[in-house]
């Protein structure tokens, strides 16, 4: 054997044994099990194949833009009303399809200047545009906006991935979905259960406080008569946590008459922790950050005396009268038992949703269809593969054990990838893997047939290995070049299984050049650097 | 062993049997599209929901159908899915059920129409959550764990415990509570009688996809069917020359409607996972073509004097043994693949078993015959013929360099 063809050896079964480790890793244990166990570990399966839920849900951005735009309006009203600055209505007159913009009507033309600096120094992301009749349009700026958007978008990731790390679930995927559309892709294995996950994701645990204007009144209709049926303005009728058994009122409910702006949100929060309150009974304590304490604290100040409500999730928790300003923490009470104080500052720590999620896909797989189609999928493989294998020697021979070499090394390199990057396993995946040996044959076939035909010419084996590989090459560098394009296409817009499928099929072609072309040959040459010259090929 | 020697198959000379051939079959096709049962789209593209629902005995779709009518579903589709021995049913309802107000709206509508055997105040125990289970457990605390710090652990455990010994063990359906013995404490068992039943069906999965979604998988798929193409025509126009490009593309367009004509006159749902298999066939197709044209450059430079239909003829011949070859093995993997592949993949095999027949024949009936009408078509209008599609110092030089390492 010349020392070209011996060191061409060696690299192949570096090669070889770096993409088995790949494969296997190091297993535990030297038996069958312990090898199923660590291909285990190593591939990851797709949710097809193992079960789980899938969800594509939505951020509702606007809801963001309109918490932000209503303390928008709250701070230009106060400022207005502080610089002397007459207006006749100040509105959001569309809060449904432009949440950011804010009409103020009726600016005298000689207090024009003084507005315009107002915007600019009070509400820098805002822009203000003068209309008709003297009205002012002023709303978000474009860029501003799309920060906005995308950061309610980031939060909601970061807040859905803090609670179900909770959870405990191994692997979840969450992540941005789609493009601009604000839609949040979240995959979680070996959860069957979508009902359970929403119920956790859609604890939105919105903490919010703010300035309680009346109540608490028995019904709405109460709360509105006590109002001559008209509510204060910039405020809303919110219901009361479900009190039962602390009858303030004589229906047991309570609705409370609360601004719309906030003092502090659950953003300003540094943490939550379960406490008692000074009768003794389980709430849970806040501390707000350096800023949301400023703001706490400028507001308590000039309101002492009012009330105030903590809102958790659009319901009223608790009321009190501001006795003094109140710096950084606050205690939330409202009849809670343990365990509620406990989840709800872990929902609290964790973060609110920035904005409501609206689902848009829900596709679960139950475990034992998984199971099903693992079995049936690998059967069709091995039986696909096999009938390959066999066929090769028959119609090939000696060099037929050649291709079903190559082969084996084609899926064996393929496993070894998929094990490296961790890409995933997915049904679609494994059909991905028999078309890759049907493709691997493609170019065994191509060689060989190439090879007798050369041999048919007269050539003499060595040239006909020559010959038959270099033509072949050409071909199966164009062939491979289109299909791995069009792979490279289904993996960049398809998701979940039909991406699984592009995955083996890529790491399939490119292992495939290597083993059809390279592989083989060096088999071709030591077969035939054994051979007396004018000895015949098997082929 | 040799099946193919040295054939000498005029395939040029019967161009107008496989015109006629494949007329029929795209006309049958677009007809089908046109009038009959149009592009029939799976719940992917078109929206909807589907529940795959197992039962613990041979189910009765019309009785299903009914109840499920009776409980208001509009329009559902009711049908047997998978293996006979299975008993399991596939429900699916029309996009207007679904909306995203209430993603799974229909789903617990079905589940509610589907409970015959309610039992008042109880639940059942084939379609509740580990988590619904562990509240219970928690509620009635039959291992008198008290409001300890491991009673919540343990009695999540033991739910999750029932779950998977109901889903992986018994397929998702059980027979009756009792069978949990093996699996719970006997206390468990007997609280659990109390307060839950078993239904005689479990849900094994759910697909539901809002028309939000639909939509855009619906324009993901026509982009990303034409960027491959796109693709295909730019690096053939690269490495041949612009025709052969376009020969391709033709080609491949002719296998995609083929395919997608085969889907809408058998109609069958085209999912995700077939544009998966339609866009494989295209890679495929475009394999089989790419070796025929690589021939016919090859012979175009060695034979220079011939007419380009007898070099096609000739190429198509020389790789003839290749083509039936390789296609007889992909087609074997396929067909294993369609055989014994599951249920799930049925749609996505099929369409790869209509396409590497497809694929292979028009490389060899279509892709050849455009090259040879074009180049006819510029002898007549007296240009010279562009047999010569072989630029020196292009790509194929240097790749010969390439294999003598």
């Amino acid at each position: 054997m010349n020392k070209n063809l011996s060191w061409k050896l060696v690299v192949i079964v570096g090669i070889l044994l770096v993409f088995v480790f790949g494969v296997f890793g190091i297993p535990k244990e030297w038996s069958g099990k312990g090898l199923l166990a660590s291909i285990g570990d190593r591939i990851h399966l797709g949710l097809d194949l193992r079960g789980g839920t899938h969800l594509i849900l939505q951020v509702q951005v606007n809801d963001a833009v309109n918490v932000d735009s209503d303390n928008a309006l709250a701070r230009l009203k106060e400022d207005l009303r502080t610089h002397k600055i007459n207006y006749a209505d100040i509105e959001k007159p569309d809060a449904v399809n432009h949440p950011e913009m804010i009409v103020v009507k009726g600016v005298p033309p000689d207090q024009t200047s003084d507005f315009k600096s107002i915007i600019s120094d009070r509400l820098p992301e805002y822009d203000a545009t003068s209309g008709a009749e003297n009205s002012w349009t002023v709303s978000m700026k474009g860029s501003n906006l799309a920060e906005l958007k995308n950061r309610a978008v980031s939060q909601a990731i970061e807040t859905i991935r803090n609670r179900i790390d909770q959870l405990g679930v191994s692997e979840p995927v969450i992540q941005e979905h789609g493009l601009g559309q604000y839609q949040i892709l979240v995959q979680l294995p070996g959860v069957d259960d979508p009902a359970r996950v929403k119920e956790i994701m859609q604890s939105t645990a919105m903490l919010e406080i703010k300035q309680s204007l009346g109540g608490p009144y028995s019904s709405e209709q109460a709360a509105l008569q006590a109002n001559n049926g008209v509510l204060p303005p910039d405020s809303v009728l919110m219901a009361g946590k479900s009190i039962g058994s602390r009858r303030e009122t004589d229906s047991g409910e309570a609705w409370y008459i609360i601004s719309r702006a906030s003092a502090v949100t659950g953003r300003d929060l540094r943490t939550a922790e379960p406490s008692t309150d000074e009768n003794g009974q389980p709430a849970v304590r806040f501390i707000l950050t350096t800023e949301g304490g400023r703001k706490f604290y400028s507001f308590t100040s000039a309101h002492v005396g009012d009330s105030l409500a903590v809102v958790l999730d659009n319901k009223v928790q608790e009321v009190a009268t501001i006795k003094e300003a109140i710096h950084d923490t606050g205690i939330i009470n409202g009849r809670f038992t343990q365990q509620e104080t406990q989840d709800l500052s872990m929902t609290l720590r964790s973060g609110a949703l920035p904005a409501g999620i609206k689902y848009l896909e829900e596709r679960t797989v139950g475990p034992s269809l998984g199971a099903d189609s693992i079995r049936s999928g690998v059967q069709a493989a091995i039986y696909g593969m096999l009938a390959v294998l066999i066929f090769m020697l028959i119609y090939y021979r000696w060099a037929g054990v050649n291709a079903d070499i190559a082969l084996i090394l084609n899926l064996v390199i393929l496993l070894g990838f998929m094990g490296y990057f961790g890409a995933v396993l997915t049904l679609p995946g494994i059909a991905g893997v028999i078309l890759t040996v049907g493709m691997g044959v493609d170019s065994n076939v191509l060689i060989f047939e190439r090879i007798r035909e050369e041999l048919r010419n007269g050539k003499t084996p060595p040239s006909a290995v020559e010959q038959g590989f270099s033509h072949a090459w050409i071909t199966i560098v164009d062939t491979h070049v289109t299909t791995i394009v069009s792979a490279a296409i289904l993996f960049i817009f398809g998701t979940g299984p039909v991406k699984g499928f592009a995955t083996t099929l890529v790491f399939g072609l490119l292992a495939n050049l290597f083993t059809a072309v390279f592989v083989s040959r060096v088999i071709f040459d030591w077969v035939l650097s054994r051979k007396q010259r004018g000895e015949a090929l098997s082929i | 062993m040799e099946f193919f020697r040295d054939t000498s198959i005029d395939f040029l000379g019967k161009k107008w049997y496989f015109l006629t051939f494949s007329l029929i079959f795209s006309v049958a096709g677009v007809l089908s599209m046109a009038f009959w049962h149009g592009i029939p789209l799976g719940v992917d593209f078109r929206g909807g929901t589907l529940v795959y629902v197992k039962y613990a005995h041979t189910p009765d779709v019309a009785a299903i159908h009914a109840e499920l009518d009776r409980a208001g579903l509009k329009n559902p589709r009711v049908q047997r899915y998978g293996p006979v021995a299975n008993d399991e049913v596939l429900i699916a309802l029309d996009i207007q059920e679904t909306s995203e107000q209430a993603l799974d709206k229909g789903k617990i509508q079905i589940i509610q129409a589907l409970e015959s055997q309610a039992v008042p105040g109880k639940q059942d125990l084939n379609n509740s959550s580990s988590i619904t289970i562990q509240k219970d457990l928690l509620e009635k605390d039959p291992l008198f764990l008290g409001a300890g710090a491991d009673a919540n652990p343990r009695y999540t455990a033991i739910g999750q415990a029932i779950v998977d010994y109901r889903d992986k063990t018994k397929s998702g359906v059980l027979g009756s509570i009792d069978e949990l013995k093996g699996v719970a404490d006997p206390a468990v068992v007997a609280s659990l009688r109390d307060n839950f039943y078993v239904s005689d069906f479990g849900i094994r999965n759910v697909e539901i996809v809002g028309p939000q979604v639909g939509g855009q998988l619906r324009r993901q798929a026509i982009l990303a069917t034409l960027y491959s193409l796109g693709g295909m025509l730019i690096y053939l126009g690269l490495r041949f020359e612009w025709i052969y490009g376009v020969a391709a593309v033709l080609t491949v367009f002719h296998d995609t409607l083929i395919t997608v004509g085969a889907f809408s006159l058998l109609n069958w749902e085209i999912s995700l996972t077939v544009i998966a298999a339609i866009l494989t066939l295209i890679g495929y197709s475009n394999n089989d073509t790419i070796v025929v044209f690589d021939r016919i450059r090859e012979n175009v430079k060695l034979l220079r004097r011939d007419r380009l239909a007898d070099i096609v003829n000739k190429s198509i011949n020389q790789t003839l043994s290749r083509t039936i070859l390789t296609a007889g093995l992909t087609f074997l993997t396929v067909l294993a693949l369609f055989l014994f592949g599951g249920e799930v993949l049925h749609g996505f095999s099929f369409a790869l078993v209509i396409g590497i027949l497809i694929g292979t024949y028009s490389s060899i009936a279509i892709a050849a015959p455009i090259l040879v009408a074009y180049q006819e078509w510029r002898g007549e209008r007296g240009k010279r013929a562009i047999a010569m599609p072989l630029r020196p110092g292009n790509g194929p030089a240097q790749a010969k360099e390439k294999i003598k390492v």
